[in-house]
């Protein structure tokens, strides 16, 4: 698996209302190279955020974040071409308006050829059992249509890592399980941050983060009860 | 209003078979004929044929009609004015084109998939890249134009419902505030989905 290195990465924004810079993620030195990591924590505990640094989305204040030895910050575009990244929402993420359109334009870079791109494209919806909703609009999908969607645009170049932010959210119980097991099929590496712990417990290894700080790093059992406990004691 | 106005409808019409460049130099010419050749007859000759056009495109009547009623509502508005400030003739003429234009650029758009557009415009601008201008860049800021539509309605419905529910469904503040909130919000979700889909390396 690709290694995902932080090294004291910290994550500082300016804040008006407290005359400064505030820091929404302390120094945090990790070395990722599981296939499934989980990353659980609270609501703006900071979770997002490092996520958002293994591809660029944000980028380190101070210290450093490597993806296969690419800096996202000094290479960032080469970082993208390796590592695919959705959102809770994928309504932000569906740019084009038929679903084959959307993920033809995720393989313009990669796949010149008109023909062969539609083709590509049509291969990659099928495979993720939206092959009827080719040419219907992405605004007309179901929510968990939807994420499927995002998953294909992104995936559709075949990166090493995906990093998807909460895709579960949003779904309900048979569309939750139908893009978890997806998800978990992969032969990507990935990056899961969540709220599902019924997902994260599928993981290799989880990330608690708490108040802009990794508090607990290890097995998914362990880790969840920590995040239980942590939560339970307010 | 329908969340797929002007949305490319697949088809084996004259329209869908001719190349993209034919039909946006089509519409760049009778676009340019109905606002500069004036009267209330050519007018109407000009809406006669986007109505031909229309019906070559085989577009939906009802999806057609939904699509139009915003036009509608905006050249009924100009066409007053025209009536007031001008005249009954030049009202009906200002009507009539601006609905003729509007009709040209629907049966565009539902004949021509956006992928076509973006593929046939990186061609066209692609000299430009020496002088430093990005065509996969200048093509996705037209595709994403085009899309921008019916995401942006699907966001002043869901912003309308939310006021209704509270009540306030006749405050233009209680929807116009949120409304432009999250159309700002969205711009800015769509151009970190962008980045992190490597788009705008």
């Amino acid at each position: 698996m690709p290694e995902i290195r932080f090294e004291a990465a910290e994550v500082r924004v300016e804040s008006p209302d407290v005359g400064g810079s505030r820091t929404i993620l302390q120094p945090t030195t990790l070395s990722l190279t599981e296939q499934r990591i989980g990353i659980v924590g609270s609501n703006g505990s900071g979770k997002s955020t490092l996520a958002r640094l293994i591809n660029g989305l944000v980028l380190p204040s101070a210290g450093r974040v490597t993806v296969e030895g690419l800096d996202v910050a000094r290479q960032g575009a080469a970082v993208r071409r390796r590592v695919g990244f959705t959102f809770t929402d994928p309504a932000a993420q569906l740019v084009m308006p038929t679903c084959v359109e959307d993920v033809e334009l995720s393989l313009r870079r990669t796949v010149k050829d008109r023909v062969r791109r539609k083709q590509v494209a049509l291969e990659t919806l099928a495979r993720f059992g939206l092959a009827e909703r080719a040419e219907v609009s992405v605004h007309t999908l179901s929510g968990g249509q939807r994420q499927l969607l995002a998953l294909a645009g992104v995936l559709a170049t075949s990166p090493d890592v995906l990093v998807t932010d909460e895709p579960t959210t949003l779904l309900d119980l048979r569309n939750t399980r139908m893009v978890g097991d997806l998800l978990f099929s992969l032969p990507q590496q990935l990056v899961l941050v969540t709220h599902d712990l019924d997902l994260v417990r599928r993981c290799d290894r989880v990330l608690v983060v708490e108040d802009g700080r990794v508090s607990y790093d290890g097995d998914a059992d362990a880790a969840v009860a920590h995040y239980v406990q942590a939560v339970s004691a307010g | 209003m329908s969340m797929t106005v002007g949305l490319y409808r697949p088809g084996d019409t004259v329209l869908h078979r001719l190349p993209v460049g034919a039909k946006l130099l089509g519409l760049a010419v009778i676009s340019i004929a109905i606002v500069a050749l004036r009267g209330p007859i050519l007018a109407v000759g000009f809406l006669v044929l986007a109505v031909v056009l229309a019906l070559i495109g085989r577009l939906d009547l009802a999806a057609t009609a939904r699509a139009l009623r915003a036009v509608l509502v905006i050249a009924v508005v100009v066409a007053l004015l025209q009536w007031w400030l001008f005249s009954l003739p030049r009202a009906v003429e200002s009507l009539l084109d601006l609905v003729s234009l509007a009709l040209v650029a629907l049966t565009l758009t539902v004949t021509t998939p956006t992928t076509e557009t973006l593929d046939a415009v990186v061609r066209w601008i692609r000299p430009l890249r020496r002088i430093g201008i990005d065509p996969e860049r200048v093509a996705l800021t037209i595709a994403m134009a085009i899309q921008a539509l019916p995401g942006t309605l699907t966001l002043a419905q869901e912003t309308r419902d939310a006021a209704r529910a509270r009540g306030l469904a006749r405050s233009p503040r209680a929807y116009l505030t949120p409304f432009v909130i999250r159309v700002v919000a969205r711009a800015h979700e769509t151009g970190d989905s962008l980045k992190a889909r490597g788009l705008g390396d």
